[in-house]
């Protein structure tokens, strides 16, 4: 039964971090239809923002949660900046184009950002510092769950209850709601639309960030490439939970982490995306919308 | 058609009638000829030209002392470009040139090509670089020994550390699915069942990239093991032990020379501490190293590239043999290898029946306050 809890810990937060990672695809999925394949690539930035920020913070000598907070803030408007930088350039002018070539775009731009890393900072690996701490609990709870599992859970909760509260509640959320349902009445009711579509690559980019400070604290270790495998799980848990849809982003990267867990404890980590990609197929054979999808079906 | 295909007769027949003519001329005239065969163009030729060099150093060397039994020493230089379609040309080649020893094969693949047609001749073969096992293993090539350990030879001297010197009975073997790491890992995991002394609880790949490795370490203590055998490199070696600290799990960590790299160190930090990995043994404090190295310097003014202390190596050896033995018949030659230690600048090392050297290889290393410190 520990074995059991174990996984299923350690499952929920890697489903926590593809969470943090798939809304940025499913928001701007709703809003525009594309499929922003930079988005690992924000979430690598995020990384690699935090860790450069947090080397130097640790160098001034400040105490460690002013290091985590400000650190935090800079990957958040950094790769913020980024995401809107690269929907004002990549995107929008192909806004009225045909949908591959937005795709296409985008599978660009990620491969920009992949090399441009990689080149402004170096192709080995780097340690990262551990922002947050790794706390001793006392048994039986310490071989269950780690301090990190835990701040990784409380933050993406976090993230979600803000995430949610915003869309429902505020203004813009209403006009991205709007937005997402029809563009065109959108923007004859008065919405700017452009704003919005920003806002939300901001807000994606954003929960991004948070993702990659967060992993790469966990783990302890960053490089350029970290995003694409992180960005292609995502993915797949923002369509396993029906594209669009920001519950739906959430459930399925949960349920993805959990499958990845399991299937590594009790069949083979051999098998780990096998499992994964299978429960990916058949709940698209089942439900084709994913989990909590609406039922129209476009073309991407 | 008739008239080509006589023409082609006639053309095989010469050549026959060389191959078999030419080997008597050889051992009338005052010289040994020693094939050199590598690649020596080609995208590979960095890893084979240092061969061509430590060849030339001690051919000339020998000839200046007044040869070997008052034989000189002649190389006959020849491009295989690590092709098995050309190593076999090459080896035919060399052969009726009347080669009485052959140093090199530098890739596995164009080595074992061109073995039989060595074999055939009776011709012993010293690689300085091929690792596949079982070129000296399958007991195919009796004339083939070489002067770097296989790939398995690794994998033999971490189990057996694991096992025989720490004393585990419980060992997890985990691997990064790629060639090299698997590899390692299928020879670790054989070693250890062939011990009889320890079990492998646990036996999988992991994916490389993996956002976390939680669940596989979770897996590894459920299994019960006192020790993680990971073959793979070190991204992945370093995020499996930051995880093992950070899920407590008790169990200390052995891997290959793809993780006894400094970055390793570097990246997971202080989770490193303790940490043990094989790696080539430490033989640049060796003089003869030294003096290998700076012959290179003065006689072609640049370092020496891949394998040249390998080839350093074999070709002393070779030398040594043929010297000790009066000839260079194979099994005199082999007799030799096995029986007459020689200095090389990889330390004093004779040959196992099988054709690998002993005294070559690996040794253990561990991480000792941020740096690999080689175990005695």
């Amino acid at each position: 039964m520990d074995y059991f809890i174990e996984l299923f810990f350690s499952g929920l937060s890697r489903g926590a971090i593809y969470a943090l990672i798939a809304l940025g695809y499913t928001m701007v999925y709703g809003i525009i239809g594309l499929i922003n394949f930079a988005h690992g690539e924000i979430y690598m930035i995020g990384a690699f923002t935090s860790f450069i920020v947090a080397t130097i913070l640790s160098i001034l000598g400040l105490p460690l949660l002013a290091i985590v907070v400000l650190t935090g803030l800079a990957a958040v408007v950094w790769s913020a900046s980024y995401g809107y930088t690269i929907e004002k350039i990549a995107y929008q002018p192909l806004r009225h184009a045909p949908r591959l070539s937005a795709l296409i775009s985008a599978i660009g731009m990620s491969m920009f950002l992949q090399n441009y890393v990689l080149l402004a900072q170096t192709s080995d690996f780097l340690p990262f510092p551990s922002l947050i701490p790794d706390f001793h609990f006392m048994e039986p709870v310490a071989h269950i769950v780690g301090s990190t599992d835990l701040v990784i859970l409380f933050t993406t909760t976090v993230a979600m209850i803000v995430l949610t509260v915003l869309v429902k509640y505020t203004k813009i959320g209403k006009a991205m709601r709007a937005t997402a349902q029809d563009r065109t009445m959108a923007m004859l009711v008065g919405i700017n639309v452009n704003r919005v579509i920003s806002a939300t690559f901001i807000i994606g980019s954003s929960l991004a960030a948070i993702g990659g400070l967060l992993i790469a604290s966990h783990i302890g270790q960053i490089n350029f490439y970290i995003g694409f495998l992180a960005g292609i799980k995502a993915f797949t848990a923002a369509v396993l939970g029906g594209i669009g849809s920001i519950p739906g982003a959430v459930l399925g990267s949960i349920v993805l982490g959990l499958t990845e867990s399991f299937a590594t404890g009790y069949v083979s980590s051999d098998y780990e995306d096998v499992f994964a990609f299978s429960l990916l197929v058949l709940i698209l054979i089942f439900k084709p919308s994913g989990l909590l999808g609406k039922s129209d079906t476009q073309k991407v | 058609m008739n008239f080509t295909l006589r023409k082609k007769f006639a053309a095989v027949a010469a050549g026959l009638l060389l191959t078999v003519a030419l080997p008597g001329a050889g051992f009338a005239a005052d010289t040994i000829k020693i094939g050199v065969a590598g690649p020596h163009s080609g995208d590979l030729a960095s890893y084979g030209l240092p061969t061509v060099n430590a060849a030339k150093i001690i051919a000339d060397k020998i000839n200046a002392g007044g040869g070997i039994n008052g034989k000189m020493i002649e190389l006959l230089v020849e491009d295989t470009v690590c092709k098995p379609e050309v190593a076999t040309n090459t080896a035919t080649k060399l052969v009726s040139d009347g080669a009485q020893m052959i140093l090199g094969g530098i890739c596995s693949g164009s080595t074992k090509a061109a073995l039989p047609i060595f074999l055939n001749a009776g011709i012993l073969v010293m690689s300085p670089s091929a690792t596949n096992p079982p070129l000296t293993q399958s007991g195919e090539y009796p004339n083939f020994h070489r002067t770097i350990a296989p790939d398995d030879a690794q994998a033999k001297l971490v189990v057996d550390f694991a096992i025989g010197k720490m004393g585990y009975t419980k060992i997890a073997v985990i691997h990064d699915k790629g060639d090299y790491g698997k590899g390692f890992a299928e020879f670790a995991k054989q070693f250890v069942e062939a011990s009889g002394k320890a079990e492998v609880t646990l036996f999988e790949g992991v994916t490389p990239g993996q956002v976390d490795y939680s669940a596989i370490v979770q897996k590894v203590k459920q299994s019960g093991a006192e020790t993680v055998i990971f073959g793979g490199y070190h991204p992945e070696a370093s995020k499996i032990i930051t995880m093992m600290k950070k899920k407590r799990l008790d169990a200390t960590f052995i891997s290959d020379d793809g993780v006894k790299d400094q970055t390793f160190v570097k990246v997971a930090q202080e989770n490193a501490e303790g940490a043990y990995a094989s790696g080539p043994k430490d033989t640049s404090n060796n003089p003869l190293s030294k003096q290998a190295v700076q012959e290179h310097k003065d006689t072609f003014g640049s370092d020496p590239g891949a394998f040249y202390e390998n080839a350093y190596a074999a070709m002393l050896a070779i030398t040594n043999a043929a010297a000790k033995a009066g000839s260079t018949d194979l099994e005199a030659l082999k007799k030799a290898l096995q029986t007459e230690p020689v200095e090389t600048p990889l330390g004093p090392i004779t040959f196992d029946e099988r054709g690998d050297a002993i005294g070559v290889g690996f040794s253990i290393y561990q991480v000792q306050n941020g740096q690999w410190v080689e175990l005695k």
